[in-house]
């Protein structure tokens, strides 16, 4: 009497989404709405797993893998990067069987230094580009941008979508420029970021999401970080279904990156249930879903301490980059 | 981390504070019951939890009369303003020994913990303070400028929710200056007898409130005695009408909450996602034993395909298991024959060609558990469309359009709620219109709120509870 789940049918002729602007926006305005009473409510119990022992210590050892850690001053320097990529590669020297973080990410004209710093890690580099955080310059400069950063050697480039294109309505014109930076991306992962906390709610967050991906985004990302709110559970949920009916219409497995606001191991930990239960186990793992965070690996650190020692360590025995 | 399996995380049992003997509470004492101890037993693993004396006839006068008298000396002609306090003081109590309360309502009936911390609990604390301010503003219920109490009220309760159910008959008896006797169900009476303790401790005068807990015969010799001026029933529908053929006559006041079969309706318009779950909500929310469970799906043809898959999907993550796990989402039966009933209707739809779909979650190997379950290629006629299961099992079904939606919900003998999920306001309002059901959700299901009336009509009862409305079965005009 016990069957599986039946298999997903490929309904979306996304081909024919793509065709013109017209069909784009019928397309983005055909997608089923969010409820953000009921979507809350379901972040909210989400968030009511209790994660104790060995499933915590896999949490923290998986969150600590899937950071982009990251730096994005204007005060950044070659040192601050250099220090920024040695606690990456080997983020608790105490503690080596801890892994190393996912990627550093930094602005493009650093890249280089980050590549230099983490040769042979296996820890990738991701550079933000096309005029990060804002997104307001031409397309040529937005482009240039790119190519600073793909040719500087970095593997991962974050880009950030033209908001005040999609919030005038110019669904094309944000699209054309994803494919354009695709393009300029070469073999380098392109992770979109939609700035969650600019956009007109959790309808607009499912319609940017299906607009990236359409347009070849490998990995849909909440925010830049610069402006709050940012990554929260019920929009990282909203991402998390859209790319799991990516999966459901097309089989191919695309990311997401929660970014910005997330500090606390409890908060990481929370998204990685988000991850287990509304994608489903499959995403769990650094390819399909990222933190970006500067603070976070610091509370992760200590909690992993804690778990081994029984007790809180103060925060000065760990090192901080 | 391709697979990530969440460590047992039980909340503490001894929290519960469970004594191994408890006995009926008359006239601001615990006594020694007449009738014969019953045990009561944890379902997650069918131990006997405690003793628990039960009530017999001579039980039953004595509580009516201590009823009477607190009626006639002190609650009936207090202000209301000094029952508001006592009432306060309950709910406070409660809110306090919230803890230990969800751990022992957990350990006697099988819910979750998540449920039994995040709903049952404060949901009883909530109707406890809602109505303790009604107390002192009875003129403004729109009953008239001085509304009486109607006497001494006999109030009998189910077992899926205990203490809620405790709590949404105590709380508007005692606003509106009645006094009570309540009988919990045979299989769930320690958190009423436990809130019995709270009122003593919270000073209420003796007799206001007694709790009397046994089988059907104390719940009848209750509900029939002569000496009560309403009764107030949540359960069967059976029952029920026996209940409504014994009161026949008599002139006593009668409200009935009993059984039902609602549906969910899901236009192809609906927030997909949010409705998926919702649905879940609907009918796996305390193991599917809950009177307005939406037991029956009634989604649009176009979109059922995808809905089915995403339902699933959505099933098969819930977790099942030890009641008082923290992450689990579905708890046990609550009792042997009750899983013997979920047993044979679920048979029942093999038998007449539905499809049965079963979540492979491993199940506890002890204990009485029922995994999730959905029935699809269900017709109107068949016995799972149109029993009451009571039990972690959904029945789909389709429908074209929203004339059809509208007859097939309201195509069965009960009408207690129904849900409706479309993003369209005007769809929605249409559609609630025309359901012949007490509650209507939209967008949401299995919503509770004090200052929301709750009840049914047709086999599904009368008489509403909670919020101004419900404040009438309680008041002589």
């Amino acid at each position: 009497m016990t069957t599986t789940v039946p298999a997903p049918r490929a309904s979306l002729d996304l081909a024919d989404a793509v065709r013109d602007d017209g069909s784009l926006r019928r397309f983005l305005r055909g997608l089923p709405g969010v409820d953000q009473v009921g979507l809350e409510r379901r972040s909210a119990a989400l968030a009511t797993r209790s994660i104790k022992k060995e499933s915590k210590l896999r949490a923290l050892d998986a969150a600590i893998s899937m950071i982009d850690l990251t730096t994005l001053e204007g005060s950044d320097t070659p040192g601050k990067v250099r220090s920024l990529c040695a606690q990456a590669r080997r983020p608790d020297p105490d503690h080596p069987e801890v892994p190393p973080v996912a990627a550093v990410c930094v602005y493009p004209d650093l890249a280089g230094t980050a590549v230099e710093a983490l040769r042979g890690s296996g820890v990738a580099v991701a550079a933000v580009a096309t005029a990060f955080p804002a997104g307001r310059s031409s397309r040529a400069v937005k482009l240039a941008d790119t190519a600073l950063a793909v040719d500087a050697g970095a593997s991962e480039i974050d880009m950030v979508i033209d908001r005040g294109a999609w919030l005038s309505g110019r669904y094309g014109q944000v699209f054309d420029e994803i494919v354009a930076v695709k393009a300029a991306c070469g073999p380098a992962h392109l992770k979109v970021i939609l700035e969650t906390g600019e956009l007109a709610g959790y309808d607009d967050v499912r319609r940017a999401s299906w607009l990236a991906l359409l347009a070849g985004a490998d990995v849909i990302k909440t925010s830049t970080g610069k402006i709050s709110p940012a990554a929260t559970l019920p929009v990282v949920q909203v991402m998390l279904q859209a790319v799991r009916d990516w999966h459901r219409a097309t089989g191919e497995l695309r990311g997401v990156k929660a970014a910005g606001g997330i500090r606390t191991s409890k908060d990481a930990i929370r998204h990685l249930v988000a991850v287990n239960e509304v994608a489903g186990p499959q995403w769990l793992t650094p390819d399909l879903f990222r933190f970006g965070a500067s603070s976070l690996l610091g509370d992760l650190l200590r909690q992993r301490r804690t778990q081994a020692l029984g007790h809180y360590e103060n925060t000065d025995r760990i090192g901080t980059a | 981390m391709t697979t990530w399996d969440y460590a047992p995380a039980p909340e503490s049992a001894a929290l519960a504070n469970l004594a191994p003997t408890y006995r009926p509470f008359v006239d601001g004492a615990f006594v020694d019951g007449g009738g014969e101890a019953l045990k009561t037993v944890n379902p997650a693993t069918e131990e006997v939890l405690a003793e628990v004396g039960t009530a017999s006839a001579q039980d039953v006068d004595r509580a009516v009369a201590a009823a009477r008298r607190a009626f006639e000396k002190t609650w009936g002609p207090m202000p209301g303003a000094e029952r508001a306090k006592y009432l306060y003081r309950i709910a406070r109590i409660v809110a306090e020994r919230s803890r230990e309360l969800a751990v022992l309502e957990t350990l006697d009936n099988g819910k979750p913990i998540r449920e039994s911390r995040d709903v049952d609990v404060p949901t009883a604390s909530a109707h406890l303070f809602h109505h303790a301010g009604w107390a002192d503003k009875l003129g403004y219920a729109g009953l008239g400028p001085d509304p009486r109490p109607v006497g001494v009220v006999g109030a009998v309760i189910p077992w899926n929710f205990p203490l809620l159910m405790a709590a949404w008959k105590i709380a508007p008896a005692l606003a509106c200056g009645n006094t009570i006797v309540l009988k919990p169900a045979e299989t769930t009476p320690l958190t009423a007898l436990v809130l019995a303790e709270i009122a003593a401790e919270a000073g209420l005068p003796a007799g206001v409130l007694n709790v009397l807990p046994g089988a059907g015969d104390v719940g009848a010799a209750l509900v029939g005695h002569a000496g009560l001026d309403k009764v107030a029933f949540t359960g069967s529908t059976d029952v029920g009408k026996e209940i409504q053929r014994t009161l026949a006559g008599t002139g006593r006041r009668l409200t009935l909450e009993l059984g039902g079969k609602a549906a969910n309706i899901v236009y192809d318009d609906a927030a997909i996602d949010q409705a998926v779950e919702g649905v879940v909500d609907g009918i796996f929310f305390n193991q599917g034993h809950v009177c307005c469970a939406g037991s029956r799906l009634l989604v649009q043809e176009s979109i059922a395909e995808e809905f089915s898959e995403l339902l699933l999907r959505r099933v098969e993550t819930l977790r099942v298991g030890d009641p008082l796990d923290k992450n689990t989402d579905v708890g046990a039966i609550n009792s042997r024959a009750q899983l013997g009933r979920i047993v044979d209707l679920a048979a029942a739809g093999d038998a007449e060609g539905a499809v049965r779909w079963t979540s492979s979650c491993p199940l506890p190997e002890r204990g009485l558990y029922f995994p999730p379950t959905v029935f699809s290629g269900v017709e109107q006629t068949m016995r799972v469309a149109r029993e009451e299961i009571f039990g972690p099992v959904l029945s789909v079904l389709t429908f074209r359009t929203p004339e059809e939606a509208v007859a097939k919900a309201n195509n069965t003998p009960y009408g207690l709620s129904a849900g409706i999920w479309t993003e369209k306001g005007a769809k929605a309002m249409w559609t609630a219109q025309r359901l012949r059901a007490g509650v209507v959700w939209t967008n949401t299901f299995n919503r509770f709120d004090p200052t929301s009336p709750f009840g049914g009509y047709r086999e599904s009862g009368f008489g509403r509870e909670g919020g101004r409305a419900g404040l009438e079965a309680y008041l002589s005009a």
